[in-house]
Order: structure tokens, then C-alpha cells, then sequence
């Protein structure tokens, strides 16, 4: 069943086009990458789908429901939740009560602070911290967990390995299978295209807000994506 | 003796530029609102509650029960229906309708109420007054008031910090557009914020208007002392407010101690002082 679906997705920026007629599918519990260089559109994508861009509502279908142009908190009232790039914890919360944010939207499902700290330890002995004591890893961590509280039916993950050390990406990117053996379908937005590549079963690559590339990870040719991904 | 006198005087009136201040330093933290309208919603309040002990023929302090829901009314829907509109275009428009809405109450109290000036009457709490060790004696209604602000501002401290209302609304603070994602329906948060402030501002309103004599023009200068009292404090600190208020409430009591025509004077001269010591306030807690 697709669960997420991308319909000639357009998007702007007040009077700037970021997002082409860009044709996606998700299939429930799958994982996929969206890969691409700086200002391919990626995060463009996700805000889209997140409702922080307005789009035309049959653009966005989300379990065969046209989503687009609804606001944020509605969406993830339906099982969206999203990591944004950068972290953007709340830096005047705790870590607990920034996990306990990302339940505002009082979803149920498998995931609660207790699930939380078993899959992410280390968040449990800090977190009466603020959020800002943290270091990247652990930030990131953070970001994954608020955004777990939500109970999503659909991950939206951008760039989780920015500015972390190869060793930190290589826990984070370990724990997507405890999520996703959840039944959570999860979207990677990278620049590290390996690390994506590793982690889900098909990518696309985008290039200047237009889809360049898409093919399963498994059978893919490594000459190609260079090509797509610099527009050669 | 006769300093220490003039210190505790002029800390419990400190507690009323305080209650001014509440709703004005929790409007701008959440929402970074510049609530232009704030003093005449304070003066509007005491005019709601002038009606109410008409009405009802009960003392202004328990119209609270009225005037309270009612206020808190006012502020849901101007934020809902008005302010929330002028959210993306920087912080020019909500100054400007703010200021449209100061305008209009002025004007509105002026045609309902006309330009004679008020009073709401508790009875004999205005003058009771108690002596404490050093002959000096405490008004007891200076002290209420003083207590009120307290009790105000630690009964907000417990919502921002202990409710998930209130982790919201500093979510929302530190960064409005990651909350959103997190499934926060900001509009209507705002639109809850500016009501609970508008609870905390007819409290004030009462309060004044039992101790000093109003009339519709009366917003603007609550609107001052609250602004100073705000900045004094630093923004987004409550407890800062409270002594934001403190500070000018000594400041005027000393000023008015050397000369009487000094005390207002005195206020804004401390506020400025302190505003090129520290140009973010003594407990400054919000950024950007």
C-alpha cells in the first residue's frame, strides 16, 4: 500500500520555485532516501509534505488522503512527525520535556518516554538537562526521540548526520531498525549518499527542485547517481 | 529609620506596576507581541468592573469573578480574530493595530462613560494600615496588592514549568515554526496566551482603579510604567517584572521624598538609568 505519495509537486518560496513536478511513492514500512546536493529541494520536499509549505492539496496524498496545503499540526495529528535539519531542539526545555513536546499531538502507539530511553540510554541519565548541554549526537538523538513521541506512520528524517562524527552517525543510523521494526515508514533526507544508500531500499535524487534519478539501492549503478546528483 | 520607611512604601507600590506588567512582559515572551493597547486593556478592565458593581451592587475585588472571564474573552478573540492576521509581516502591523485597538477603547469609554474621572470603592481595607517593629506603618491594601503580584507571578512561573500548557507556550517562544511541526497549533496558543495575560491585566485594572482615581484617558501611562517595569526586569523574566516594578515603585518614593513633583520623574530617570547599565534589563531571559 503507498502511504505517502507526491503528485507533481510544486513548491515556492514567495515568488521562487524550489520544487518541480516532483512524482514520489512510499510504500508503507519502507524506507527511502532522498539524496541530493545543497539546494536540490530536499528539505523544500519534507517541509512540503509537513505542511510548513503550502502546496495544492491533491499534490500531497498521504494513506490516499490529499494533504497538501493543511497545516502543520494537523498533519501530524495524522501520523506525520518530522526531524528537522539542524536539531531545532527547544532550548529553554529539558530533554525530557522536549520529548514530552513531541506528544502534544496525543497520538497513541508504540512509543512513550519509556520506549524512548530503552532505545536511546544515554538520553535517560540526561534528561532533566537543558537541551542545550547536549552534545550533537546526543541532540540528534533527542530530535529523533521527540519526534518518535509523536507515534508517526511516517518518519521524515533531514539530514541526520550533519555536523556529527562518523562514529555518532553510525549509532543513529543504527537505531532506525528498532523504529522501523515499529511498522514506521521513514523518508532520509542526506547529503552523506552512502550512509543513505546503506539504510534504505530505494533513493531518489533530486537535483535543482527537479527528481533526477530514482532506482532501488540494491542494483544501482554508482555513475549514475554522480551524474544526477551534479547534473553532468 | 525614615529611608527604611520609604524603601518598603515604595516596594509594595511597586507591587501595582508589577500587576501592570504581567500581562505586557507575558504577551511580548510568548508571542513578541508589543501589546500597544495594554493600558487602556487595563483601564478597560476597571470600567468592566465599574459596570459589574453597578450591576450586582458587590465590591470590586469579588467582580473579579465577572470581569476576569470577560477579559480573558477580549484577549482570546482580539488574538484570534485580529493579531493573528498581522503574525507574518514583521513587527511593524501588530504594533500599528495594537495601537488602532488603543485608540478605539480610549474613544469607545470615552462615548460610553464620558471624561468624568472614577473610582471603585472596597471599603475600609483603602485605609487600614498596620505598624510594624520602628514605628512605621504598612498600608494594608499596598500590602494586598504587593501580595497579589507574587502570587500572580508564582502562579505563572508554576504554568510555564510545570503544566504541559505552559512547555508549550515556551516551546512556541524559543522557536515558533519548529513547534508547529511538532504538532502545536500556534494561532490557537497565542490566542490562549493573550487571554490569560488579559486575566492577570483585569486584575490589575481592579486593583488600580480601587487605589487611584481613572478616567478613559488613564491607559498610556500604566503602559509606560509597565514597559519600564518590564525592561528594568529584562524581557521574558517574570520575576524580573516583579522587580522591575519594585525598582520603580522605590525609585518614585525616593524622588517624591526630596520634592513631591519629583516622583514620576524620578521613575523614568531610574529607568533610563538602568537602561544604559544594562540595555537588556537586569534578568534579561528571552533572546533574539
Amino acid at each position: 500500500m503507498t502511504l505517502l505519495r507526491a503528485n507533481a509537486l510544486s513548491a515556492f518560496y514567495g515568488d521562487f520555485q524550489a520544487l518541480f513536478d516532483v512524482d514520489l511513492g512510499v510504500e508503507q514500512g519502507e524506507t527511502i532516501a532522498i539524496i541530493g546536493a545543497n539546494g536540490a529541494g530536499k528539505t523544500t520536499f519534507l517541509r512540503a509534505v509537513a505542511g510548513a509549505i503550502a502546496t495544492k492539496p491533491g499534490m500531497v496524498m498521504f494513506d490516499g488522503e490529499p494533504i497538501g496545503g493543511r497545516p502543520p499540526h494537523d498533519i501530524v495529528r495524522l501520523g506525520i512527525a518530522m526531524v528537522p535539519e539542524g536539531r531545532r531542539l527547544f532550548q529553554s526545555l529539558s530533554v525530557e520535556e522536549n520529548l514530552l513536546l513531541g506528544a502534544h499531538s496525543r497520538r497513541s502507539g508504540p512509543w512513550s518516554l519509556k520506549r524512548v530511553y530503552d532505545l536511546f540510554p544515554r538520553l535517560a541519565e540526561l534528561r532533566h538537562l537543558p537541551s542545550t548541554a547536549l552534545s550533537g549526537g546526543q541532540q540528534q538523538m533527542a530530535a529523533i526521540g521527540r519526534a518518535l513521541m509523536a507515534n508517526p506512520r511516517l518518519l521524515l528524517c533531514d539530514e541526520l548526520s550533519l555536523g556529527l562524527a562518523p562514529v555518532v552517525i553510525r549509532d543513529i543510523y543504527g537505531c532506525l531498525g528498532t523504529i522501523t521494526s515499529e511498522g514506521t515508514t521513514v523518508v532520509l533526507v542526506e547529503q552523506d549518499i552512502n550512509r543513505a544508500l546503506d539504510a534504505s531500499v530505494r533513493f531518489y535524487c533530486f537535483q535543482e527542485g527537479r527528481l533526477a534519478l530514482t532506482a532501488a539501492t540494491a542494483n544501482f549503478d554508482r555513475a549514475a547517481i554522480t551524474a544526477a546528483y551534479f547534473g553532468l | 529609620m525614615e529611608w527604611l520607611n520609604i524603601l518598603i512604601q515604595g516596594a509594595l507600590l511597586g507591587g501595582i506596576y508589577a500587576l501592570f506588567a504581567i500581562g505586557l512582559s507575558m504577551s511580548f515572551g510568548i508571542m513578541r507581541l508589543v501589546n500597544i493597547a495594554h493600558g487602556d486593556l487595563i483601564v478597560l478592565s476597571a470600567y468592566v468592573a465599574l459596570v459589574v458593581t453597578q450591576q450586582t451592587g458587590i465590591d470590586p475585588i469579588s467582580s473579579l469573578v465577572i470581569v476576569a472571564p470577560v477579559m480573558f474573552a477580549v484577549g482570546y478573540a482580539v488574538q484570534r480574530g485580529l493579531l493573528n492576521h498581522t503574525l507574518s509581516g514583521g513587527l511593524l502591523p501588530p504594533l500599528l493595530v495594537t495601537f488602532g485597538i488603543s485608540v478605539i477603547i480610549q474613544n469607545g469609554l470615552l462615548q460610553t462613560f464620558g471624561a468624568y474621572t472614577q473610582r471603585l470603592h472596597e471599603g475600609a481595607i483603602e485605609t487600614a494600615s498596620v505598624r510594624i517593629p520602628g514605628g512605621i506603618a504598612i498600608g494594608v491594601y499596598p500590602l494586598v496588592v504587593f501580595a497579589v503580584a507574587v502570587a500572580g507571578i508564582a502562579a505563572l512561573q508554576f504554568l510555564f514549568y510545570r503544566t504541559g500548557l505552559g512547555r508549550a507556550f515556551r516551546a512556541v517562544s524559543d522557536d515558533a515554526d519548529t513547534a508547529e511541526l511538532m504538532g502545536i497549533d500556534n494561532r490557537k496558543l497565542y490566542a490562549l496566551a493573550l487571554g490569560i495575560a488579559m486575566i492577570f491585566t483585569a486584575i490589575a485594572g481592579v486593583l488600580f482603579a480601587i487605589r487611584t482615581i481613572f478616567d478613559p484617558a488613564a491607559g498610556p501611562i500604566r503602559l509606560i510604567l509597565a514597559f519600564e517595569a518590564v525592561i528594568i526586569g529584562g524581557l521574558g523574566s517574570m520575576w524580573g517584572t516583579l522587580i522591575g516594578g519594585v525598582v520603580l515603585g522605590v525609585a518614585q518614593t525616593i524622588g517624591a521624598a526630596i520634592d513631591p513633583t519629583w516622583q514620576i520623574l524620578a521613575g523614568h530617570l531610574a529607568f533610563l538609568a538602568i537602561l544604559i547599565v544594562r540595555p537588556s534589563g537586569l534578568f534579561p531571559r528571552t533572546r533574539d
